[in-house]
């Protein structure tokens, strides 16, 4: 009988919180660490990557997906969840291109995956996503933009943020070196590669990233450039100290 | 012509108006497997899948009345041509035409063909069967534009316009 799905799971408490929104938030805060930095002419998106079991296949873990041509995303927290939101953005995505013929912009899709979130914080039997995603992309005008979501389906625009593990130690760190208009697009790279080594274990290896330029597609860095950065990062606080 | 991929192109003539809505539809459909997978759609599949739609909307109240050609190049199968009409038949083909203009040119490109044209003597065979349309047509056709798809992608090459017979 459909009975069970007649009771709402997400009520107010007494002093005004949705705890089950509360609960998802810990569920992202579990998860790995996923910053994204956003440059005057290429958006960066860093994830940490889980170590891996030995005989399991590491390809397989994607944290960061392309969304189109010209947005792509990271999340933290319950990648089961991270795969609906994705395949719903994608299908957005195109069904935007069909009816309005122009790609849709970075805003938009991030409006669309933060309204989906919220209808499940206030639906019958179902409980709110586990995820905080990092969407970035350009616009067709060629603007960038960096957007968060988080599981009450509230969305803002940043500069460069972090979320997931550590996200506040991240995010203290970007705070501290995020510098306005970074034209230099290696600078934009490297500010991402750095705040993600603030609390990755044992460095480049355990870094995947993205990086998508005005007008290119996105692009996944290669092992072997991600490792020629952070020696690059080494070397300059080397000279500092 | 719609471009569905960096590899695939697909003509679609018939009726005003499904031809844009059923070709867009699957355009973005194939965009949307290319998000979701990480690559494109071979044209074998490509051209299944459209067809599949198209059957499915016939037997609905609302049947595209649509004839495609999609033309594509695969990496491992090399280029393929596919004919495709408005009651969902599919036949991969070494040559194609719809529309009345088929009735003279398929004869014009069953003479010459041979599978192992080049590509200027492919464009020059193009040229023929837009020559014999020009003599023998009713209708007089001025411009045709032509799109040329190799292992590099798609190529505008320039448009064919027949002159009067002399």
């Amino acid at each position: 009988m459909a009975m069970s799905y007649d009771r709402a799971i997400t009520v107010f408490s007494p002093d005004g919180h949705l705890f089950q929104v509360d609960y998802a938030q810990e569920a992202v805060k579990k998860g790995s660490t996923a910053v994204g930095v956003r440059g005057k002419n290429v958006v960066v998106l860093g994830v940490e990557k889980k170590i891996v079991a030995k005989l399991q296949e590491d390809r397989t873990v994607r944290k960061i997906c392309s969304l189109d041509d010209n947005v792509f995303m990271a999340f933290a927290g319950l990648t089961a969840d991270a795969r609906i939101i994705v395949n719903r953005a994608r299908v957005e995505c195109q069904s935007h291109r069909l009816t309005v013929e122009d790609p849709a912009t970075v805003e938009y899709i991030t409006r669309y995956i933060s309204s989906i979130k919220q209808r499940y914080t206030q639906s019958n039997g179902r409980r709110p996503f586990g995820i905080s995603s990092l969407i970035v992309g350009f616009d067709f005008d060629g603007t960038p933009h960096l957007y968060q979501t988080d599981p009450s389906g509230t969305y803002h625009a940043w500069k460069a943020n972090a979320i997931g593990r550590s996200a506040k130690t991240v995010r203290e760190f970007l705070e501290k070196n995020y510098k306005e208009d970074m034209e230099s697009d290696t600078d934009t790279i490297k500010l991402a590669i750095r705040a993600l080594l603030e609390v990755v274990q044992s460095g480049g290896k355990n870094i995947e990233l993205a990086i998508m330029k005005r007008d290119e597609s996105m692009k996944m860095l290669a092992q072997e450039e991600i490792e020629e950065y952070v020696t690059a990062i080494e070397t300059e606080k080397q000279k500092k100290t | 012509m719609f471009k569905l991929s960096d590899k695939i192109l697909l003509l679609c003539v018939g009726e005003a108006g499904d031809t844009v809505q059923f070709a867009e539809y699957i355009q973005k459909n194939i965009q949307l497997y290319k998000m979701r997978n990480g690559y494109e759609l071979s044209p074998k599949a490509a051209a299944n899948f459209t067809r599949k739609n198209l059957a499915d909307y016939l037997r609905s109240r609302t049947p595209y009345h649509v004839n495609l050609l999609l033309a594509g190049f695969d990496e491992t199968d090399g280029p393929g041509l596919y004919y495709m009409d408005h009651l969902s038949a599919l036949a991969k083909a070494p040559f194609a035409a719809h529309g009345y203009g088929a009735y003279l040119t398929l004869s014009i490109l069953d003479r010459y063909y041979r599978p192992d044209l080049t590509r200027d003597e492919a464009v020059d065979l193009l040229k023929k069967c837009i020559e014999e349309l020009n003599k023998r047509f009713i209708l007089n056709l001025p411009s045709f534009s032509v799109r040329l798809i190799d292992k590099e992608g798609i190529h505008d090459l320039e448009k064919l316009m027949p002159v009067g017979a002399k």
